[in-house]
């Protein structure tokens, strides 16, 4: 439970800010202590407010001794985890890297700890998320010549897939936009920038209107959505697993789902 | 390209191509350095999946349903009465290139019927990898079929562009393949595979002299066998795919459940029930043979020539040769801890990392997410809580499949590797 002697460090919702805390934390030998991101730490709480000042170099300290103690899968799975935005994280993150800190030997793969395990888990859901994204994202033909595509991932999995995409269309422009947190990446045939757009008031994610799109393109999501109603063999048909490989909420964004 | 003309072949030439199961598009490594279009390194993305919860990765088309063979279990025979179209090269270029901008697919997936020979046919289909290769600079998954009978110099110019090529044996065993599809021998069909294979070899042992080699089908080969068309056994299918894997160093053997396409009296009547369990369970007997460490003969031989339809063949296994458990699993090496029913490879590899910080007992194996409903009564942990009773065989099945009967309705799919 919160008490009085308690400090509440927030930071900005940036990954450096987090290891500015996580900083902070070891720096002034706190003990009772939990992290929040700004807006997040509820105001019934009681203790002391910190705001953490996010800075690069700590941040970076921090990071390079969690790359002293753990193997590559070890460390991204802390980033990972991150990523999930996951109410609390914060504070199990800090768990589990005063672990690691402790520990005479590595612990990336101590499943029998809680905090160890617990994060893994995370990671790995946050981790799954970053495919369904690589597997669903579906990019229109906007009539400026590029390529556009809008997500709403369960996590932030932007900062994850941007490097898939770059290596993989690489000789064309590109936008992923993530509607729910309002921010995408747009790669110029160089370098994939983080972008924020407004959007048409008239903006509708799931049509593809001739007032934005190419005139081909609903062309060949024709040919794709006919192409996938004839891979399908009736008499095998098993919807049950269909949803489980595709689960539903995704639907609206593929266009071989569409009626 | 005129939309509707493209949109009717489109039609008639992947409804013709569904029935080949394989949608691979892993275990190719071909990068994308030219900052040109695609990349096929790493495992393989699935961008859909169709109604019966298979995978959809590749545009997987015919080039033709023109065929000049009379094959009995396919739609596109000679003698079938169906409309019949072909692609233009260019055609199915811009069909790959475009869907593959729009993150549909990781490739292509190109097979056809025999039009006048299998040359002919052949050097169509190099025709369409050469034209994405070297004039649109595509570097996402390109998989061939191989004609049987093809040359072997067509081969080997399919395989400069291709990342895996296939032929597939369809029929088990000789005398269906004698019954079922008079125009074709078995020779043609292993022929072009061997070709593949050496070229392989070769490939592989001047790259080590020349790093520039071009690459020749970095994905392997493949092939697949329709089930339950020729009233073979079990048996046969395994004992033929493993002589493949071994003979031909296969990368993948597919096992597609016969669907009734005609009142051909050499086949399984229309509306026969498509085998979905059995080819699940021919698919779980793969998967034992190659990531589990088993032999064929030990699941599937001449006392025990069909696999049991209502336990996985590793619960099978493992109640015929009860004397081998229960099983340590703080002791036990990777070999007898991946023979424990229900636990699937990822529990085992993390088994053996967890059990090096302190002795593992059922809560950890339970958090860790090992699947303990059947594993249980196999193995023995740090706690003094195990199965006691001396069950037979026959006992342990019975309380096995009263406690789990819905975890066999989920496993129906091919792509799935479900121990669970
Ligand atoms: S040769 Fe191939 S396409 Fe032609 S009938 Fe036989 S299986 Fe079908």
């Amino acid at each position: 439970m919160v008490n009085d002697q308690d400090v509440i460090l927030v930071y900005d919702g940036s990954f450096d800010g987090f290891l500015t805390s996580v900083f902070e934390v070891f720096e002034l030998k706190l003990q009772q202590v939990s992290i929040f991101r700004k807006g997040f730490a509820q105001n019934s709480l009681f203790g002391t407010i910190k705001e953490v000042l996010t800075d690069p170099l700590k941040a970076d300290r921090v990071w390079k001794g969690i790359s002293k103690k753990s193997s590559a899968a070890g460390k991204s799975r802390i980033y990972y985890a991150f990523l999930s935005e996951k109410p609390e994280v914060e504070n199990l993150l800090l768990r589990y890297i005063q672990y690691l800190f402790k520990s005479e030997i590595q612990i990336d793969s101590d499943f029998g700890n809680d905090d160890v395990l617990k994060v893994t888990q995370i990671a790995k859901s946050v981790g799954r998320e970053k495919h369904r994204m690589e597997a669903f994202v579906r990019f229109r033909l906007t009539k400026d010549g590029f390529y556009f595509a809008t997500i709403e991932p369960d996590f932030n999995v932007l900062p994850l897939i941007s490097k898939h995409f770059k290596s993989r269309y690489a000789d064309q422009q590109w936008v992923i936009y993530d509607l729910q947190r309002e921010y995408g990446i747009y790669y110029n045939l160089e370098t994939v920038d983080i972008i924020q757009l407004t959007l048409p008031e008239n903006f509708n994610a799931t049509q593809s209107s001739s007032e934005y799109f190419a005139a081909e393109e609903l062309e060949f999501q024709t040919l794709w959505h006919d192409y996938f109603k004839s891979t399908n063999i009736p008499s095998r048909k098993n919807m049950k697993l269909h949803i489980q490989h595709v689960p539903k909420r995704y639907w609206k964004y593929l266009s071989e789902k569409m009626e | 390209m005129s939309f509707e003309r493209t949109q009717e072949k489109l039609k008639i030439l992947a409804d013709a191509a569904k029935y080949d199961v394989s949608c691979s598009s892993s275990g190719s490594n071909r990068s994308n350095a030219t900052k040109g279009l695609g990349d096929a390194t790493g495992m393989g993305i699935c961008h859909s999946y169709t109604e019966d919860g298979r995978c959809v990765s590749l545009l997987k088309i015919l080039l033709t349903n023109h065929c000049i063979f009379d094959c009995a279990y396919c739609v596109t025979r000679k003698s079938n009465d169906i409309k019949r179209a072909a692609f233009q090269v260019q055609e199915v270029v811009d069909l790959t290139i475009n869907f593959y901008r729009r993150n549909y697919i990781e490739g292509l997936f190109l097979s056809s019927g025999i039009f006048k020979s299998a040359d002919y046919t052949m050097e169509r289909l190099v025709a369409v990898a050469k034209k994405l290769r070297l004039e649109e600079n595509f570097n996402g998954y390109i998989h061939l079929k191989s004609i049987p009978g093809a040359s072997d110099e067509l081969m080997k110019e399919a395989g400069l562009y291709a990342d895996r090529l296939s032929v597939n044996i369809e029929i088990p065993t000789k005398e269906g393949l004698k019954l079922l599809a008079p125009d074709k021998n078995r020779e043609d069909f292993i022929k072009p595979m061997i070709k593949v294979k050496n070229e392989i070899i070769q490939y592989n042992s001047e790259k080590k002299l020349i790093k520039s080699t071009p690459k020749f089908a970095p994905a392997g080969q493949s092939t697949q066998m329709i089930i339950g068309a020729s009233g073979e056994s079990d048996q046969q299918i395994m004992w033929t795919s493993d002589y493949f894997y071994k003979k031909f160093e296969l990368k993948r053997v597919y096992y597609s459940g016969y669907i009734p396409i005609s009142n051909d009296n050499r086949l399984p009547q229309l509306g026969t029930a498509v085998p979905m369990l059995r080819e699940n369970r021919l698919y779980q007997t793969d998967w034992l043979m190659r990531f589990y460490g088993f032999d064929v003969h030990e699941i599937l031989n001449n006392e025990h020539p069909n696999l049991d339809l209502d336990v996985d063949p590793k619960l099978g296994w493992a109640l015929r040769n009860l004397g081998h458990f229960p099983v340590d699993v703080n002791k036990a090496d990777k070999h007898m801890l991946a023979r424990i029913p229900g636990l699937g490879m990822k529990s085992v590899h993390k088994i053996i990392q967890a059990r090096r910080f302190r002795s593992l007992n059922w809560e950890h194996l339970q958090r860790m997410g090992v699947a303990l409903n059947r594993a249980k009564y196999f193995l023995v942990c740090a706690s003094n809580d195990f199965e006691r009773r001396d069950l037979t065989g026959a006992q342990l099945k019975s309380l096995i499949l009263q406690n789990s009967t819905s975890k066999y309705q989920k496993i129906l799919s091919p792509q799935m590797n479900l121990f669970g």
